[in-house]
């Protein structure tokens, strides 16, 4: 089986397979050209009298859950990455795995982080045959020198869960941490000793998933309420001494910056936002948990208290400046899918107008409407540019993997997405002819904020309208990138081979970009 | 003399610097080592443009190991140079273009409310400094370098004075102590500097020793532009000596150190800064009476924006016209703080528009009500309607 075969072109130039581990696939329409018409996934229909009479669906171990499950060669595996860099329970069944002799499992991971390292040696001995998830870190890498069986498939967060409920994915075995559940499997992430937040990747797993495993440290009486899982969707539970590290959840980025240069960006991003007309009494924003875009919040955070305006909702990643916000009275309600950090979970657990999310709700392409539609504006980071707009958050200039896509694919459809990004980073300049790797196309890309100037794009005649005369430094992003350029020299190109190692598929399931392998 | 030598540096948290280490050989051609972060991109670049300053230089057998950590050509061809001449005795140096913004001159009386100090070494912190809009940029060569650094932070200022575009800030150099610091002209008077900062000042004489020698590099180097000079009084003695440092030749504004000014006096600086009244009054008064600037000491306080604002709101009670910073972050802060408030523009307003109402009638009294008003205070209003006009941020 080839990893990749058929490449076309597909509308947006880029070469991609039509082919993809042995399945069709089909390349990238345009925005909004491809609009499927069949019906979703069509889960197992289980009989509850098959089903212990106590609700009790303990088992001792989660071997035990995973031979029950019916684990064979060739499944599809699925967990989820609320405790993020702490996560214990991927490793643990890749493992068990490998004991058991299994060979060529597809992982499905919402995402992975450097903690999963250890899977490589099961990539590397056949127990793992691909993952189908973010790629960063040491799977990265190694999945970028074209070590991996399989071809990487990168999907964003709204695309996974559609993938599920369209039924492009069948998920065999769901393997789900909750850091509290009862013996019939009701959970949630608030409770117990390690909790991490809202459960909003597990949705699409639980509900289409030919068996579920809720895995968890803290066993509690039932019921366990609020149930995000419902023990209804639930095979077996499995009790075990440690599941995850919260304290883990929290990257070094969960701060605001003290760089002069990144808080000049964020200071560009806010009031670009108030001279857009953007900040006004009832808005809806997303800010994502990196240094710059906290940093934007605080000066939005300031400016509301200035003008004394009051947002209606703000989406998270929650974090502790989002739950002040709230308490200072700054918003009505967070929508939270996602918490950077344990300081959090109190205002998530017991204030209701701190709502818990799922993906369907705020990302998925195929649900009737969603949260991040409604957006009145996002802040996101990027790692590359182009002249035309378009966006690349996933891999390095080099073509090496460095990050999943996340919600950045999804939160394009906002009413106005900012990408903020320094113009360079260590001589490298970060505006480019044309991106590395295809994520965003241009035309959804509104505004690009810089430390040495704003560019519209020119698709956005309102926006560039509604900020002529702002005094900002609004500038044409060619002119930008010639002066990156004269500060620090044209880099000379990346040299990437031809052989395919991801694909990045769009929102709506297309195939938008091929990642090649590094030569080096 | 040695036989092997380094300039620059290297490391994790470095940034936009590179070490260079050279050892000269008897034979053997060149060999050079090139360890980058963006060997990828900028390798090849950074190879051929060391191949040529060492052609330059007549080095033609040693082994150079280039250690970057993405700094630019500017960066590069100073420590290449610095390491250079630690080994042999060129006179020669090596220098790029100078970029067409940073040939510009500015006026006496150019509004000099922030100047950014960025620590002469350290290249990461200039790259970017301009983009903060303070008034002026200073690199500085004194307290910020080390002693043993001192001799390659004068050739990379020299090359950040003609390569760094620094957005229209005035480009400032503060030289070491004289008599070290005549020695820093020879670096930095050749290659457009705006002007110089003078430390630890006690005395018209060492402005005088200043100006003579810019003059004579001025001379045989056939240039025509102004470099202005800005004493810092940091002492006692200094304080006394201030009316005569502010008359003497090219003295644009006069600034305060107090850090020194208190150790001299035995004292502790304090948040209230009673111990420092006098001599800040003093610059203020010797500074008006100079006609010149008077600029405030930098306030340390990095984090504490309110703090640093009550202080301005202070200094600019108390005459002056400018502080230094430390920190990007702290520019707003002061451009705002030294704005006229509402009261005085409209005050300013009023007697501008007498003052051209009675020169459109001809008349060769201006009066405001009752009051007569004399022309420097028409003046000083048009002044204060000029400061609001650039604002609180540039």
């Amino acid at each position: 089986m080839k990893k990749a075969d058929k490449f076309v072109k597909n509308a947006a130039g880029r070469m991609v397979p039509t082919i993809v581990n042995g399945k069709k696939v089909i390349p990238f329409m345009g925005v909004n050209k491809y609009k499927p018409t069949h019906r979703g996934a069509a889960p197992r229909v289980p009989t509850c009298i098959d089903y212990p009479k106590n609700g009790n669906k303990i088992v001792k171990s989660l071997k035990e859950a995973l031979i029950k499950s019916g684990l064979k060669d060739g499944m599809t595996i699925s967990t989820h990455h609320h405790y993020r860099n702490g996560d214990y329970v991927a490793n643990m069944v890749f493992d068990i795995a490998a004991e058991l002799g299994m060979k060529n499992l597809r992982w499905f991971p919402s995402a992975a982080f450097p903690c999963h390292a250890p899977i490589i040696e099961h990539l590397k001995s056949g127990v793992v045959h691909h993952i189908e998830g973010s790629l960063n870190g040491p799977l990265g890498n190694f999945c970028s020198h074209g070590k991996m069986e399989g071809l990487g498939y990168l999907r964003s967060h709204g695309g996974r869960y559609r993938a599920v409920a369209d039924g492009e994915i069948h998920i065999d075995i769901a393997v789900m941490a909750a850091s509290a559940a009862d013996m019939m499997g009701n959970a949630n992430g608030v409770m117990g000793k390690h909790p991490f937040g809202p459960m909003a990747f597990p949705k699409a797993d639980v509900k289409n998933a030919e068996r579920t495993i809720v895995v968890t440290d803290s066993l509690i009486d039932f019921p366990c309420y609020p149930w995000e899982i419902m023990g209804n969707d639930v095979d077996f539970v499995v009790v075990l001494d440690e599941i995850g590290d919260p304290q883990k959840i929290v990257s070094g980025t969960t701060r605001i910056t003290k760089s002069p240069d990144r808080l000049l960006i964020a200071e560009h991003c806010a009031k670009f936002v108030e001279a857009a007309g953007i900040l006004k009494d009832g808005m809806n924003f997303q800010a994502g948990a990196g240094g710059t875009s906290l940093a934007f919040v605080s000066f939005i955070q300031q400016m509301m208290i200035e003008k004394d305006i009051k947002a209606r909702s703000i989406i998270g990643g929650s974090t502790k400046f989002l739950v002040d916000m709230m308490e200072q009275g700054l918003t009505d309600y967070i929508f939270d899918g996602q918490s950077f950090g344990m300081d959090t979970i109190p205002s998530l657990r017991d204030n209701p107008n701190h709502i818990p999310i799922g993906v369907f709700d705020s990302y998925d392409f195929h649900a009737k409407g969603n949260l991040t539609v409604m957006m009145d504006v996002i802040v996101l980071g990027s790692t590359e540019v182009d002249v035309n707009f378009n966006a690349n958050c996933v891999t390095h200039s080099d073509g090496r993997m460095l990050h999943g896509i996340g919600g950045f694919q999804n939160c394009m459809l906002a009413k106005c997405t900012i990408l903020a990004v320094p113009s360079f980073r260590d001589r490298i300049p970060v505006i480019k002819d044309e991106v590395t790797t295809l994520v965003a196309p241009g035309e959804l890309v509104d505004v690009i904020v810089t430390e040495r100037g704003i560019c519209i794009n020119p698709l956005r005649k309102d926006l560039i309208k509604a900020t002529k005369n702002s005094g900002l430094p609004i500038r044409d992003i060619k002119d930008l990138k010639k002066e990156v350029d004269q500060i620090c020299g044209i880099p000379a190109k990346s040299k990437l081979s031809d052989e395919a190692v991801a694909v990045v598929e769009w929102i709506d399931g297309t195939i938008l970009d091929t990642i090649r392998k590094v030569e080096k | 003399m040695a036989r092997i030598s380094s300039a620059g540096n290297y490391g994790k948290e470095i940034r936009s610097d590179c070490k260079v280490t050279i050892e000269l050989t008897k034979s053997g051609g060149l060999k050079i080592d090139l360890a980058s972060k963006v060997k990828e991109y900028f390798g090849d670049q950074i190879m051929s443009l060391a191949k040529k300053e060492l052609e330059f230089f007549d080095i033609k057998n040693a082994n150079i190991l280039i250690e970057d950590r993405g700094a630019l050509d500017y960066v590069i061809t100073a420590r290449i140079e610095s390491a250079i001449k630690q080994v042999s005795d060129t006179k020669k140096k090596y220098l790029l273009p100078i970029i067409p913004e940073n040939t510009n001159q500015t006026m006496k009386d150019y509004h000099r409310r922030s100047r950014l100090y960025l620590p002469g070494n350290t290249p990461k912190l200039a790259l970017n400094a301009g983009i903060h809009k303070p008034d002026g940029i200073i690199l500085d060569l004194e307290d910020s370098v080390a002693p043993a650094k001192k001799k390659e932070a004068a050739i990379l200022v020299r090359n950040a004075l003609r390569s760094v575009n620094f957005y229209g800030a005035e480009r400032m150099v503060r030289i070491n102590q004289l008599p070290m610091g005549l020695d820093d002209l020879d670096h930095i008077v050749p290659h457009n500097v705006n002007l110089i900062l003078v430390p630890k000042c006690e005395t018209a004489k060492q402005i005088e020793k200043v100006n003579s020698k810019i003059e004579k590099i001025k001379k045989e180097k056939k240039l025509k532009y102004n470099i202005w000079l800005m004493p810092i009084i940091e002492s006692a003695l200094g304080i006394i000596n201030s009316y005569q440092i502010a008359c003497s030749k090219n003295v644009v504004a006069l600034a305060i150190g107090l850090e020194d000014y208190t150790a001299d006096l035995g004292t502790q600086r304090t948040a209230e800064g009673k111990e420092t009244f006098f001599a800040r009054s003093q610059i203020v008064n010797s500074a008006h009476a100079a006609k010149i600037q008077p600029i405030d000491s930098v306030f340390s306080d990095v984090s504490n924006m309110e703090a640093l604002k009550q202080n301005v709101l202070i200094s600019k009670s108390l005459g002056f016209h400018g502080m230094g910073c430390i920190h990007p972050r702290q520019i707003p802060v002061i451009h705002t703080g030294y704005a006229p408030d509402q009261n005085e523009i409209e005050k300013a307003q009023k007697i501008v528009d007498a003052y051209e109402e009675a020169k459109k009638k001809g008349l060769g009294v201006v009066s405001l009500g009752s009051k007569m008003i004399d022309a420097p205070v028409v003046k000083k209003a048009q002044q204060t309607l000029d400061m609001a006009k650039i604002g609180g941020n540039k």
